[in-house]
């Protein structure tokens, strides 16, 4: 019996299919953890073969084992620090020469390899025939040749690793890459290093190696390990001096140098050229997709769709998702417990607010899952760095990047996006400094739960130019965005570092169906996680921010007499009905009140559905309900009546009910702040009300509608919110809805934004600078269209135009402002640098 | 000596060297800028700025300002 878990790391370069290999080889049942301290996420699964339980762990990919960026930095401390078994390579067979390149440097790290020789298919497409024994025989290495993405050597590279997990003869002789004239340099230092090493066991040769190549982890591994460190670095300086003097060359750049000419000996010893290929299908695609007008038209094309599958079809399936979540509520509240005509336990209300905030975010799983399956299909296919090479130049004049494209699109540009996967996305930006000012303006774009207040006030102050007005909306905060983005970048991100548009741009592949699935499932479910936890934790929060201070008690036997008097007129009227007797209990009236609504509810669920669905529900309310259900469907005279009665007394006890809820919100902590907000607020022509709907919107944006339902209750029968607002607020002009709708586009992120943020930009002081930025410039634009438009004397339609006409003009100003060029780092052979201090860390 | 942003689309050229050091070094190497190497320019973006161009069988997006450190002699 084996109980030892073999643990095996995956690693290899950016577009050699190394995803689809580890889905091939675990089914795609994976864990997904963020590495820590660091925002790059590593995916561990756990496989059986042959008896051997075996833990495989999916490194970024990396171009080389340099320390100049994290993914880098994140794969090379994993092999020396967490020792795996082994360590599995995946090398693109149609393009082997700058695969070998990373290969060499893992055999250097001294790391126990394994190489998987990967897309065969599409070397055989490029005319090239790769001989893996000869491959084998020259690196002195176990390979095994795949088709990833058709499933084709699973068996083969299973078995291999297994044999190799076993076979621990360590003596073969494996490939060392030749430094020609600087490999007496290396074996002196390498000796030095040997001699003084005191601490950890660490390949010499690749730390002597290292340290020519002026890598920072080299200086901090020999400071730290070494005894005579002093000693080595001062040798390796002046030996570096020396050579540059004599070979016309860095010993960096020989190196690499020296690795590639090896890479391409070997190469030539087992490719075999079967035919020139001169244009493949690639090059045919690009030549449109990269065109200079059809590149853009199809760019739009593809964000239309997007657009169109995702947020759209997928608003539809949301529909689906509204029983579901409904049925959710209806269970979860059948076990609470019930109160009395006016007063509602804790427990319920609670619970039932917590699970109300939980449905609105979790509504948008369908959507989350059609937009994650449609970027994993771009990101499989290929088009993502064409995207970044489209844009790049209009992004960059703003301090952003040709990557930034994408998450700009998932946060909504226009209108209705989620900043939730828009910040997720800015994952790929190679650049440090435009990924984090993306991640801060990603919130500024229309998220779908900023729609509902748009509407609202568009349809009642700006009706008559309905399409003028969203136009507006869903441009200026992109107009915004830009310029924003410009400013943090000149000032609050000047010294962050800015890294090379160097970007590889890979043949496209048609996507896997698995690949595709299992990522948008993943992506999907750690979004839900997040709502799960977070949102609960906050729901709770403003629960009871907006329930306490409670009303006093002497109002609230004001409302206790209004209520008996409602219960009252009820049973008055019902008197000579059959029913009065066993309604005129307390507990009989608040229970059927409450299994009213949720039989209501439940049947109007039902309404699509056959007929027997609808009887097996029948039935079993009146068996759950015995003494209520003939209430329910009551029917001949002394039915009407009831039915009658009821529905005035369910209207009276609401209308009750929404004061109630007023007063309490008008004396809560919530309240209060927002009348404390009043006297900076009112500037930008807000009064209390919209603080309050706006405050309790921080939350999910969703609520400021709901919260404005709330504050604007209706004075007459069936009025909608627009008509009371219109009648309640006169002083309401279009100017302040205008104010009140930029201060919304700016609006800072949601919660689960904020995690986003957290995540990805890896630091509370970047969730503090979103949440305050936004907050600070909505404030000061709203208040600029009010005060200013007032004083003015401005139109809402005017103050619109003139607001869009600043707006474009300080995006374009802020577009000709010369950016920070892009700086070399200082050699780290020269200058302080070289205490080993972290760099690109937050 | 000329370098590799002054070359136009369609045109080829022969790298002699890399002079970017940090990063910008760094990645040019991973991806295969090597005296040497024969590098086909295809084409600027729609906005000029970045430029694909093909160096054996990949292709690599640069921008001008990054291709100015590699210094070429033209085919």
């Amino acid at each position: 019996m084996r109980s030892e878990i073999h643990r095996i790391a995956l690693t290899g370069q950016p577009n050699c299919g190394k995803s689809t290999i580890f889905n091939m080889l675990t089914g795609g049942r994976q864990f997904v953890a963020n590495y820590p301290g660091a925002t790059v996420s590593i995916k561990t699964s756990t496989f059986m073969w042959k008896d051997e339980k075996i833990t495989l762990t999916d490194l970024p990919g990396t171009y080389s084992l340099s320390s100049y960026s994290e993914e880098e930095r994140i794969a090379r401390d994993f092999i020396l620090e967490q020792n795996p078994s082994l360590v599995v390579d995946v090398v693109d067979a149609s393009n082997l020469k700058r695969h070998l390149y990373l290969t060499f440097q893992l055999l250097e790290i001294g790391a126990p390899l394994f190489i998987v020789l990967n897309m065969l298919d599409v070397a055989d497409k490029r005319g090239l025939r790769i001989d893996a024994k000869a491959l084998s025989h020259a690196l002195g290495l176990p390979v095994v040749s795949t088709v990833g993405n058709k499933g084709k050597g699973k068996n083969d590279l299973k078995n291999g690793l297994v044999e190799s997990l076993h076979n621990s003869d360590r003596k073969k002789e494996l490939f060392k890459v030749d430094y020609g004239v600087l490999e007496p340099y290396i074996s002196n230092v390498s000796l030095m290093i040997e001699k003084s090493m005191v601490g950890k066991e660490l390949p010499s040769r690749w730390v002597a190696i290292k340290l020519f190549e002026e890598d920072e982890i080299a200086n901090r591994i020999v400071t730290k390990e070494c005894s005579g460190a002093k000693e080595i670095l001062s040798f390796v300086k002046n030996a570096a001096i020396e050579f540059e003097k004599d070979h016309n060359d860095s010993p960096r750049g020989f190196i690499a140098f020296r690795r590639h000419i090896e890479a391409e000996k070997i190469e030539k010893s087992c490719v075999v050229k079967v035919k020139e290929v001169s244009v493949t299908l690639t090059d045919k695609i690009d030549a449109l997709v990269c065109h200079r007008i059809w590149g853009p038209l199809i760019l739009a094309g593809v964000i239309y769709f997007l657009y169109e599958l995702s947020i759209v079809r997928g608003y539809e399936l949301t529909n689906y998702m509204v029983p579901l979540l409904e049925k959710f509520r209806n269970t979860v509240e059948s076990y609470l417990p019930i109160g009395s005509f006016i007063h509602e336990p804790l427990l319920r209300s609670l619970v039932l607010s917590v699970v109300t905030s939980i449905n609105s975010v979790l509504i948008y799983i369908p959507i989350f899952l059609i937009l994650f399956a449609l970027i994993a299909v771009l990101e499989d296919v290929g088009y993502m760095p064409r995207m970044a090479f489209i844009l790049d130049k209009l992004f960059r004049r703003f301090g952003l990047h040709g990557q930034s494209t994408l998450p700009l699109i998932l946060g909504g540009v226009f209108v209705g996006g989620c900043a939730v996967p828009g910040v997720m996305a800015t994952r790929v930006i190679a650049d440090e400094k435009a990924r984090l000012a993306t991640i801060l303006i990603v919130p500024l774009m229309n998220c779908l739960a900023k729609v509902p207040l748009y509407t609202l006030l568009i349809s009642i102050y700006f009706a008559k130019e309905k399409a003028t007005a969203m136009f507006f909306i869903s441009t200026i905060t992109i107009i915004i965005a830009l310029s924003v983005a410009k400013i943090l970048t000149l000032t609050l991100l000047k010294n962050r570092p800015s890294s090379p548009f160097v970007l590889e741009m890979p043949p496209y592949h048609i996507p896997t169906i698995r690949g595709v699935v299992v990522r948008s499932v993943e992506r999907t479910w750690l979004f839900v996680k997040k709502v799960l936890t977070i949102i609960m934790l906050v729901a709770i929060a403003v629960y009871f921010l907006t329930n306490y201070p409670s009303i006093s008690a002497t109002r609230m036997d004001d409302y206790t007499r209004r209520s008996e008097d409602i219960k009252n007129t009820f049973l008055n009227g019902i008197q000579r009905t059959s029913f009065y007797e066993q309604l005129s209990s307390d507990t009989a009236l608040a229970h059927y009140l409450s299994i009213e609504e949720r039989y209501k509810n439940e049947k109007r669920a039902l309404v699509s559905s056959s007929d027997e669905r609808r009887d097996r529900f029948e039935k079993r309310f009146s068996e759950r309900y015995p003494t209520i259900y003939p209430f329910l469907n009551a029917k001949g005279k002394d039915g009407r009546t009831l039915s009658k009665a009821f529905k005035q007394m369910k209207r009276d006890r609401a209308m009750l009910f929404m004061e109630m809820r007023d007063e309490q919100l008008h004396g809560s902590f919530l309240g209060m702040a927002g009348k404390a907000l009043e006297p900076i607020t009112c500037f930008a022509g807000f009064n209390w009300k919209v603080n309050v709907a706006l405050l309790s919107s921080l939350a999910a944006k969703e609520s400021s509608v709901a919260t404005l339902g709330v504050l604007y209750q209706p004075r007459e029968e069936g009025q909608t919110l627009e008509q009371r607002m219109k009648e309640q607020e006169q002083g309401f002009s279009p100017l302040h809805a205008l104010a009140l709708m930029v201060f919304m586009a700016m609006y800072p992120p949601c919660i689960a934004a904020l995690l986003m943020v957290k995540m990805e930009a890896g630091g509370w002081r970047w969730v503090f600078i979103a949440l305050g930025y936004p907050i600070a410039l909505g404030i000061v634009l709203a208040t600029i269209i009010y005060t200013g438009g007032s004083l003015l004397g401005m139109s809402g339609k005017q103050a619109m135009g003139a607001f869009y006409g600043i707006a474009l003009l300080v995006a374009f100003l802020l577009g000709k402002v010369k950016g920070p060029v892009f700086h070399e780092e200082e050699d780290f052979f020269e200058g302080d640098s070289f205490d080993g201090k972290e760099v690109n860390h937050i | 000596m000329i370098t590799l942003d002054a070359i136009k689309p369609g045109e080829k050229c022969v790298i002699k060297k890399n002079r970017a050091r940090g990063v910008v070094g760094q990645r040019l190497m991973d991806l295969g800028f090597f005296p040497g190497v024969e590098v086909h320019v295809i084409r600027n973006a729609p906005f000029v700025d970045p430029v694909d161009v093909q160096l054996e069988r990949h292709h690599v997006s640069i921008r001008h300002e990054e291709a100015s450190f590699v210094e070429v002699e033209k085919l």
